[in-house]
């Protein structure tokens, strides 16, 4: 947890954010300390994905507060925003590579168009990030689309630790992908993220991986945050909202919307 | 009749609404044009595509279009005896209108189409939001580029769409329509004026960075996966025709009234 002196890595105060008169996020508060990493759960289409996308200022929240090291961001203009981004990293649901480029040139991408790197160093520094995802010097000259899925988690998983950012965000890191390829791709982020340093946000319905990787889970419900505390305590809770996502049962306070609002 | 007009003016309204969404976005992708990074290489690339590889289907669209136009005007100039001014009809036709307005369409149809599917399916599957996360603009790495050569590869591309055009009525007019080739190249160059060529070439400049524009705008604002692409190609294609037609007629006027 954090201590009353410290400040957050990132701090989210009263963040509200709608599409249309459907609200998403309802006013989140929420606090993640250099280092920690944090895990969202919550069903589909309860705005876990577009928390991620206002905290990195992909979307811009109506109202509320974000700050990354102190540093107010929801206003930011596009050389505040950019100098920013250096500080996070990113993997996406579905991996997000570019077709276009080769597997090593997707990894050294944002050290070479980011950060102004000459590319035979942006290599070097690519390989070794393959390599330490398990991945072989012969896949770094294929297409993604030559790759399986894990295969392309893993490699968006080193693009994402590749600039050694202070910040990664995982967005549904092991959906889609069996139970070993998940706990593969747990145990990377892990070792990654302790290696670095780094402080993490994850966001996940996959429960095996949420207490694989966090520190501590958040669970939104409605655009709310309804409960959050210790991985260690996300079975013991008497939290009903969480009770029944954890158990995964149909009946309980949480009623999935089977037809469009 | 008041929800009649109000039915007009939420119409009005939302192509307002779309135009400035329009402008402020080839504004902001133009305005990376004054600081660097700059991404020369992506800037040929896009040369390269849209002009090299669109060389066969506007350079056959052309030879055929200088035929027909050749076959028609020698038909219907015929009937008042004056079939000497088919090669003047053919160049002037093929340097004014002809060539820009006919390539450009073209070039809608395959260039525009593919900007638009490749940034729309680079949305759909997050590849925009990741160039974001990893520090670099999307307007200035993927916009940016193909808006310059659009600008600078049509004029190239159109120009020699007027030779191939040219050429093509020199061939129906020697070969069918018993032409000397000597007297038809006089005809062709003798009353040609260089702001007939200069107004065709400022012409595919324009169509050329509407093509880049209307196929960047739609593909990048592309939603719902591939029936989102789908709807952004088909939109690109459209909406840049139309615009080549429209800025076809200002443009003329332009230069003409």
């Amino acid at each position: 947890m954090i201590s009353g002196a410290e400040t957050p890595k990132i701090a989210l105060v009263g963040v509200e954010k709608s599409f249309g008169r459907k609200r998403v996020l309802d006013g989140i508060d929420l606090a993640v300390a250099a280092g920690e990493s944090l895990v969202i759960i919550g069903g589909s289409g309860t705005g876990k994905s577009v928390l991620i996308k206002c905290i990195l200022g992909l979307m811009r929240p109506e109202a509320g507060s974000i700050r990354i090291d102190g540093e107010e961001t929801v206003r930011l203009r596009r050389a505040g925003r950019e100098r920013l981004m250096g500080k996070f990293g990113m993997l996406f649901q579905g991996s997000a590579l570019f077709d276009s480029l080769s597997v090593w040139e997707n990894v050294a991408f944002g050290l070479v168009q980011g950060r102004g790197m000459q590319r035979d160093e942006a290599r070097d520094i690519a390989l070794k990030k393959l390599a330490a995802v398990g991945l072989a010097e012969e896949v770094a000259m294929l297409s993604p689309a030559e790759l399986s899925g894990g295969m392309q988690k893993r490699v968006a998983l080193a693009r994402a630790i590749a600039a050694e950012p202070e910040i990664v965000f995982f967005d549904e890191p092991t959906t889609g992908l069996d139970p070993i390829m998940a706990d593969v791709i747990n145990r990377l982020i892990v070792s990654s993220v302790r290696e670095l340093g780094a402080t993490t946000v994850s966001i996940t319905h996959d429960m095996t991986s949420a207490r694989r990787i966090a520190d501590r889970i958040a669970m939104l419900h409605k655009g709310r945050i309804v409960w959050q505390g210790p991985a260690s305590e996300i079975d013991h809770t008497d939290n009903p909202f969480v009770d029944q996502f954890v158990h995964g049962r149909a009946e309980g306070p949480i009623q999935m919307e089977v037809r469009a609002a | 009749m008041t929800d009649s007009l109000a039915a007009i003016g939420a119409v009005f309204l939302a192509f307002l609404a779309a135009v400035g969404r329009l402008t402020r976005f080839a504004l902001q992708a133009l305005a990376a044009v004054f600081s660097p990074p700059y991404f020369l290489g992506l800037v040929l690339r896009q040369v390269l595509y849209i002009g090299y590889y669109s060389l066969p289907v506007v350079g056959l669209t052309a030879l055929f279009t200088g035929m027909v136009l050749a076959l028609q005007s020698y038909t219907g100039f015929s009937r008042f005896n004056a079939q000497s001014a088919v090669a003047t009809v053919v160049v002037l036709s093929m340097t004014r209108e002809l060539g820009p307005v006919i390539a450009s369409l073209m070039v809608a149809g395959r260039v525009g189409a593919a900007m638009a599917a490749e940034i729309g399916t680079m949305r759909v599957t997050e590849q925009i939001d990741a160039l974001t996360t990893l520090s670099t603009d999307p307007l200035r790495y993927l916009v940016l580029p193909r808006l310059i050569a659009g600008l600078v590869t049509l004029p190239a591309l159109v120009l020699v769409a007027d030779i191939i055009g040219v050429f093509g009525g020199f061939l129906v007019g020697t070969y069918k329509l018993d032409f000397n080739p000597q007297a038809y190249l006089t005809q062709t160059e003798q009353y040609l004026e260089t702001i007939d060529v200069v107004s065709g070439l400022v012409k595919a400049a324009v169509f050329g960075f509407i093509i880049a524009l209307m196929g960047c705008y739609h593909g990048y604002h592309s939603r719902g996966g591939a029936e989102g692409v789908g709807q952004a190609t088909t939109h690109a294609v459209v909406s840049s025709s139309i615009l080549i037609l429209i800025f076809n007629y200002a443009l003329t006027q332009a230069f003409f009234s």
